[in-house]
């Protein structure tokens, strides 16, 4: 199993391990609703060093990206990211990823730690035709740290030059120092706060990550990240997105950008979209038991019509939530669903999505 | 790690007192992470060892319950309805899951440092 320049540090500190997209990662340190709350009330920080990271060069490079994702990296000021899903030609999704314009041909993209071959085959046959583009995979050489919560900006700020007040969100500066470590400073994350996520030289991780703890960031696992961003309806691959669901039944409708000249997967996604939608994600609240993923959703007089995508407890609304994957005509809120949990028929409801959004 | 003296507890990681109250163990807690939901037997339903007669579920996983001996349930924590972490809490206490009268034993129970040598060895 991979390690992260970190592995070491949450296991000295209480970490329950697992193994995730092939890396030995720490699920929790002290419990995963209280590390959820810390994110959501103070400020938290994150491993994700497992995250690949891809560097993208050349003359062509924003045309190259254009015609491979959904979304048009070509449109980005250099300094800012965009998240965008990258599919097949059928639709199906490659992956979800967030792209940053360093420089007018230079880009950085990073993906998925558990699709990292699959995505860099893909990216690398996909390049063949632009004989400019380079492609470097730099995600052995960096790790990733997110701090994440309404109080990362006032715990960060004293630690850089870089004035966090005009770092707009989805923005980025490069090669900043933040506690005299030089580090790509994001604002982006995946828990529904505000927060920032640092790009730094692996090893120079452990200085960074141990000055957030010395300055009181409670370390957050895995599990939190996935309570905190299935709140926040952020979708995870493998769950809400797969070779098999595309982004629209997704929901993800505004990362696909069709008045672009074109991009893999155009024809099918835009047939899609004129035909109609045969299955979507939709919300659900329940009681009576956790609806997890893959459990068997149906309608009020018991036809299945889905299946649950993501589903734990959600410790902001302190009951069951859930994502689930259904007949389209069974995608809007306010409807009774069944999800059947060890036989049960447990009855459900759907509502809005987010569950969460953050006070402004 | 605490392992009560009094008690006598399965492989799985519950435990049983002389009064037949039935729980998990500080171990089970622990390593379930925070408990947010108990799915209890009806009171009057023949419980046998080995046999599943309740879930557990934390955040992140889902366990089913085993009885430690054959008999019926007497007694159901319903106060875990409300308050499902009282099982991290306090395992041993107000974290008990349901009362049996005990018909018989389908498999010897540990005793406190048996049980420790196990979950030592795990």
């Amino acid at each position: 199993m991979k390690t992260t320049p970190l592995t070491a540090w949450h296991k000295e500190h209480g970490a329950k391990m697992m193994e995730f997209g092939g890396y030995d990662m720490p699920v929790e340190y002290q419990g995963i609703i209280q590390e959820h709350e810390a994110v959501r009330h103070a400020v938290g920080m994150f491993d994700v060093s497992h995250m690949a990271e891809f560097l993208i060069e050349g003359e062509e490079s924003p045309r190259f990206l254009d015609d491979l994702v959904t979304n048009t990296p070509s449109q980005l000021e250099s300094g800012q990211a965009l998240y965008t899903p990258m599919c097949y030609p059928h639709g199906g999704t490659v992956d979800d990823l967030l792209i940053y314009r360093i420089a007018p041909q230079k880009f950085l993209m990073v993906v998925n730690a558990a699709n990292h071959d699959k995505d860099w085959t893909w990216i690398v046959e996909q390049a063949q035709k632009y004989p400019s583009i380079q492609l470097i995979d730099v995600s052995e050489e960096t790790a990733l740290i997110a701090v994440q919560g309404p109080l990362a900006k006032d715990l960060i700020q004293p630690l850089t030059s870089t004035n966090l007040d005009t770092l707009d969100y989805y923005h980025a500066a490069f090669d900043v120092p933040v506690n005299n470590i030089n580090v790509h400073l994001s604002r982006t994350g995946y828990t529904g706060e505000d927060g920032f996520e640092l790009y730094v030289k692996a090893d120079q991780a452990l200085a960074l990550w141990e000055k957030f703890y010395e300055l009181g960031v409670k370390p957050v696992g895995l599990g939190a990240r996935d309570t905190l961003r299935l709140e926040a309806r952020l979708p995870l691959y493998g769950h809400e997105l797969s070779e098999d669901i595309s982004p629209l039944e997704a929901g993800l409708g505004i990362f696909v950008k069709f008045d672009k000249t074109d991009f893999i997967g155009r024809e099918a996604l835009w047939n899609q979209k004129t035909t109609g939608l045969t299955r979507k994600i939709v919300g659900i609240t329940l009681e009576g038991g956790i609806a997890r993923s893959g459990y068997a959703v149906s309608n009020a007089e018991g036809k299945p019509i889905g299946v649950i995508t993501s589903g734990s407890y959600s410790p902001t609304l302190k009951k069951p939530i859930a994502l689930a994957l259904v007949e389209s005509s069974y995608a809007k809120p306010g409807q009774h669903f069944s999800v059947m949990i060890r036989n049960r028929a447990v009855p459900t409801l759907s509502v809005k999505t987010p569950f969460y959004r953050r006070p402004i | 790690m605490k392992i009560p003296e009094n008690l006598k507890y399965t492989r799985d990681h519950e435990w049983i007192d002389d009064e037949g109250r039935v729980g998990i163990t500080d171990y089970a807690q622990e390593s379930l992470g925070d408990v947010v939901f108990v799915e209890l037997p009806q009171v009057g339903q023949v419980v046998k060892t080995g046999e599943a007669f309740g879930v557990v579920e934390s955040v992140k996983s889902v366990s089913d319950l085993y009885s430690p001996v054959d008999g019926t349930v007497t007694a159901v924590n319903e106060a875990l309805n409300e308050t499902p972490e009282l099982i991290n809490q306090d395992p041993y206490n107000q974290g008990w899951i349901i009362q049996v009268d005990v018909q018989g034993y389908g498999e010897e129970l540990l005793d406190a440092k048996a049980y420790q040598q196990q979950v030592e060895g795990e």
